[in-house]
C-alpha cells in the first residue's frame, strides 16, 4: 500500500469515529516489513527505533545491518545505515566510529552472523572496546537460509542440518557468546533481554536505552542480546514458539543483566550452561 | 611537508602518502613485505597531526571491511596487504565495488601459491584486473615501477576513486616496496572538512540531517530486474574508465622493431634489457603499462601494427600476455618470459628471451 493510500485510509476511518491510539515512531519507515508475523525482529527494530528518536539522535545515528533474516533493516530504519559482508558488521561499526566519534553507531545482527560467520570481528570489536552498540537477535537458528544449525541451536534442538536435534558428539556445543563477550575487559554493559511479553518489551526498551546512553560515556562496548523466537523455522505458531522460547531457550540463554558499568553482576555464572535442561519436544 | 629530496623504501612511500594526501583512515594486519606501511604509520602517529585514524585490525577480513564502514562515511580510506591477505580481502573487494564505496587498497605482490613466498611475484595480475572475488566487477589497478610512483599513485589514487565511486588497487611487488630509491614530497593536501567530505560524497553515511533522505550503502537488490540496471550502470562506469583514464608508458617505441611490455618491477628490468639490446643494434622499445584496468588496448594495438613480436615480462606464468593477446588480437607474434617463486629476472635473461623467443 502506497503512503498516500495508508494517509487516505488513515483519514476515513478517522471519519468514522476512530481514535488513534497507536502511531508509529518517525524513525521507523514507512516500509512493509519481511519479518514473519510473530517475530521477534519487528518488536526490536521498533524499540531502537524509539530509543533513537526519544534521544534526539536521528540525524546522529549510523547503523549496520548483517546478513540473515535482518539482511534489510535499513529499509525500516529512517537512519543512515549501512549493510555488511556476512559476519562484518562490528569491523564496519569500529570504523564509521572512529572516524566520526561524534556519530552513534549500532549493529543489528543474527546469531549465525555474530556468533559463527564473525566471530572474530565480534570479539575484537568487544575486545578493543569499542564505543558502540551491538544488537544481537538470537533466535537459535539461521532464519533467512531455512532453518539451519546456529552456534546458538540447543543441544537436542531440531533444524534442517541438525533433523535428528543437535547432538553433542557430532555438532559440538550451543555457544553463548554473550557470556563469552562479558569477559572481555573492553565490554562496558552486557545483557540479555526478550521480546516476548509486553514486560519483557519494557526491560528490553530500557537496555537498549541503556546500551545507547552508554554511548555518550565513551567507556566501551554496550551489548544487548534479544531472545526471539523463529516461529517459521521452529515450526510452530508464535504463540507456541514464544512458550517453547521459554521453556527452552531461556534456561540456557538465562536473561537478566550480565556486567553493568564495565563489571560482572553478581550471582551470574558466566561459565556454566544449563546442558541438562529437557527439551520439550518440538514438533 | 613541502617538496623535498628524500631516500625511502616503497612500502614507506605508501604510508607517508597517505598522511600528505590527507587520508582520514588507515586499517591494516600484518603480512611480509609490506609491514612497514602500518609501522610506518604508526611511528608518524598521524591521528596527532593531520587526525588520521590508524588501526591494526584483527586479521585482513576485519581490515577490508573496516575500510568498507569508514570510507562509506565519505573518508578517504586505504589498506594495504600482500597477496595472501589480499586473497582474505576479496570479499570485501567485492562488497566495496557493488556498494560503490572509493577506497584504495595496496598490494605489495610477494609469490604463490598458498603461503608462497615472501620474495617478490607478479602473479596476481588475474586476481587484480579479471576480479578477485565474485561477480562483475573492475578496480581501477594502478601499477607502480618505482618508489616515487608509489607516492604519486597514492595521490591519484583519491581522485579516481571518488570521481568514479570505486575502489582504487595499487598492485605493486616486494621489489618496489622494499627498495630504498629517492622521491620527491609533495605539499600536503588538508584532509577535508566536513563540509568538503559532505559535498564530495553526498551519498555516504554520516547520519541523516532531515534534510535529505536516509543514506543506504548496499549491495544487496533482491529484484533481478532491477541488479541487471545496476550491474549496466557498473559497466558503463568501467567503459567510462577504459575510456578516459588509461594511463602506459611508451620508450623508443616509434622506430622500434620488436617491443616488450611489461609494469611494475619488470618494466625497470625490461628497460635495462632494452639499452642493451640496442647497444647490440636490435630496435627494441617498452611499452609499460602503469593502468592495468583500464588496459590500454588502442595504444598497443597502434604499435603493435609496427612492430614484428612482442616479448611480455612479467614475474608469473604468463597472465598479462593475455590481454596483451587480446588487445592485438594476435596480429604478431607474442611470447611471455618470467620467472617465479621470488626470482626476479636479470636484464641479459629477458635478451635472451627476446633473441630466442621472438627474434630468432
Amino acid at each position: 500500500m502506497a503512503n498516500t493510500d495508508i494517509e487516505a485510509r488513515k483519514q476515513e476511518l478517522l471519519n468514522e469515529g476512530y481514535e488513534q491510539v497507536y502511531t508509529k515512531t518517525k524513525v521507523l519507515t514507512d516500509t512493509v516489513m519481511h519479518y514473519c508475523p510473530g517475530c521477534g525482529h519487528g518488536t526490536t527494530h521498533r524499540l531502537v527505533a524509539e530509543v533513537i528518536d526519544e534521544m534526539g539522535i536521528q540525524d546522529k545515528t549510523v547503523g549496520v545491518s548483517p546478513v540473515g533474516c535482518s539482511v534489510m533493516a535499513y529499509n525500516y530504519f529512517d537512519v543512515d545505515f549501512q549493510e555488511a559482508a556476512h559476519g562484518r558488521a562490528p569491523a564496519l561499526a569500529t570504523a564509521i566510529k572512529r572516524l566520526n566519534p561524534d556519530t552513534f553507531v549500532f549493529t543489528y545482527q543474527g546469531d549465525g552472523d555474530l556468533a559463527a560467520i564473525g566471530t572474530a570481528e565480534t570479539i575484537h570489536a568487544c575486545n578493543r572496546g569499542e564505543n558502540i552498540t551491538m544488537i544481537f537477535v538470537n533466535n537459535g537458528i539461521y532464519g533467512m537460509t531455512g532453518g539451519q544449525m546456529a552456534p546458538t541451536t540447543l543441544v537436542g534442538m531440531k533444524s534442517a542440518t541438525t533433523p535428528y536435534g543437535r547432538r553433542v558428539d557430532l555438532n559440538g556445543y550451543p555457544l553463548r557468546i554473550t557470556e563469552l563477550i562479558s569477559t572481555l575487559p573492553g565490554t562496558y554493559y552486557v545483557t540479555r533481554q526478550s521480546v516476548q511479553t509486553p514486560a519483557a518489551v519494557r526491560k528490553a526498551k530500557a537496555a537498549i536505552r541503556q546500551a545507547f546512553e552508554n554511548q555518550k560515556l565513551k567507556k566501551g562496548l554496550s551489548f544487548v542480546e534479544i531472545l526471539s523466537n523463529c516461529n517459521s523455522g521452529w515450526k510452530m505458531t508464535p504463540v507456541a514458539a514464544n512458550k517453547w522460547m521459554e521453556d527452552n531457550m531461556m534456561p540456557n540463554y538465562p536473561v537478566g543483566d550480565i556486567k553493568v558499568d564495565g563489571k560482572l553482576v553478581d550471582n551470574v555464572d558466566v561459565s556454566r550452561l544449563a546442558l541438562d535442561h529437557p527439551l520439550t519436544v518440538m514438533q | 611537508m613541502a617538496r623535498e629530496l628524500k631516500l625511502m623504501k616503497g612500502n614507506e612511500a605508501i604510508a607517508r602518502a597517505m598522511i600528505a594526501s590527507g587520508a582520514d583512515g588507515y586499517f591494516g594486519y600484518p603480512i611480509t613485505p609490506q609491514s612497514e606501511v602500518m609501522e610506518t604509520l604508526m611511528a608518524e602517529k598521524p591521528w596527532e597531526t593531520t587526525g588520521m585514524v590508524v588501526l591494526q585490525a584483527e586479521s585482513e577480513m576485519a581490515s577490508i571491511n573496516m575500510v568498507y564502514g569508514g570510507a562509506a562515511t565519505g573518508k578517504k580510506v586505504a589498506t594495504s596487504s600482500s597477496s595472501p591477505g589480499i586473497s582474505l580481502m576479496q570479499e570485501g573487494l567485492t562488497y566495496l565495488a557493488g556498494a560503490e564505496i572509493p577506497c584504495l587498497v595496496v598490494n605489495v605482490m610477494r609469490g604463490g601459491p598458498g603461503l608462497g613466498t615472501i620474495q617478490p611475484s607478479q602473479s596476481d595480475y588475474f586476481q587484480s584486473v579479471k576480479g578477485g572475488g565474485h561477480g562483475d566487477y573492475q578496480l581501477y589497478t594502478l601499477a607502480p615501477a618505482s618508489v616515487q610512483e608509489m607516492y604519486d599513485f597514492v595521490f591519484d589514487a583519491w581522485d579516481i576513486a571518488f570521481k568514479y565511486r570505486n575502489p582504487v588497487l595499487i598492485l605493486s611487488d616486494g621489489a618496489i616496496g622494499q627498495c630504498m630509491e629517492k622521491l620527491y614530497t609533495r605539499d600536503n593536501v588538508a584532509r577535508w572538512t566536513e563540509e568538503e567530505r559532505r559535498a564530495n560524497a553526498p551519498w555516504a553515511t554520516w547520519g541523516k540531517p532531515a534534510t535529505r533522505p536516509h543514506n543506504i550503502i548496499t549491495s544487496l537488490e533482491l529484484d533481478s530486474a532491477r541488479q541487471e540496471v545496476f550491474n549496466l550502470k557498473l559497466q558503463k562506469k568501467y567503459a567510462e574508465m577504459k575510456e578516459k583514464e588509461v594511463r602506459y608508458e611508451m620508450l623508443n617505441c616509434e622506430d622500434a622493431d620488436y617491443i616488450i611490455v611489461a609494469y611494475g618491477s619488470s618494466s625497470r628490468i625490461a628497460m635495462k634489457a632494452m639499452q642493451m639490446a640496442r647497444e647490440k643494434g636490435i630496435k627494441v622499445g617498452l611499452f609499460r603499462l602503469i593502468t592495468l584496468f583500464p588496459f590500454p588496448s588502442k595504444q598497443l594495438a597502434e604499435v603493435a601494427k609496427r612492430v614484428k613480436g612482442i616479448l611480455c615480462v612479467e614475474m608469473s606464468a604468463g597472465q598479462m600476455i593475455e590481454d596483451v593477446k587480446l588487445a592485438t588480437e594476435c596480429g604478431v607474434k607474442t611470447e611471455h618470459f618470467g620467472r617465479f617463486g621470488g626470482i626476479i629476472p636479470t636484464p641479459g635473461e629477458v635478451l635472451e628471451a627476446l633473441e630466442n623467443k621472438i627474434i630468432k
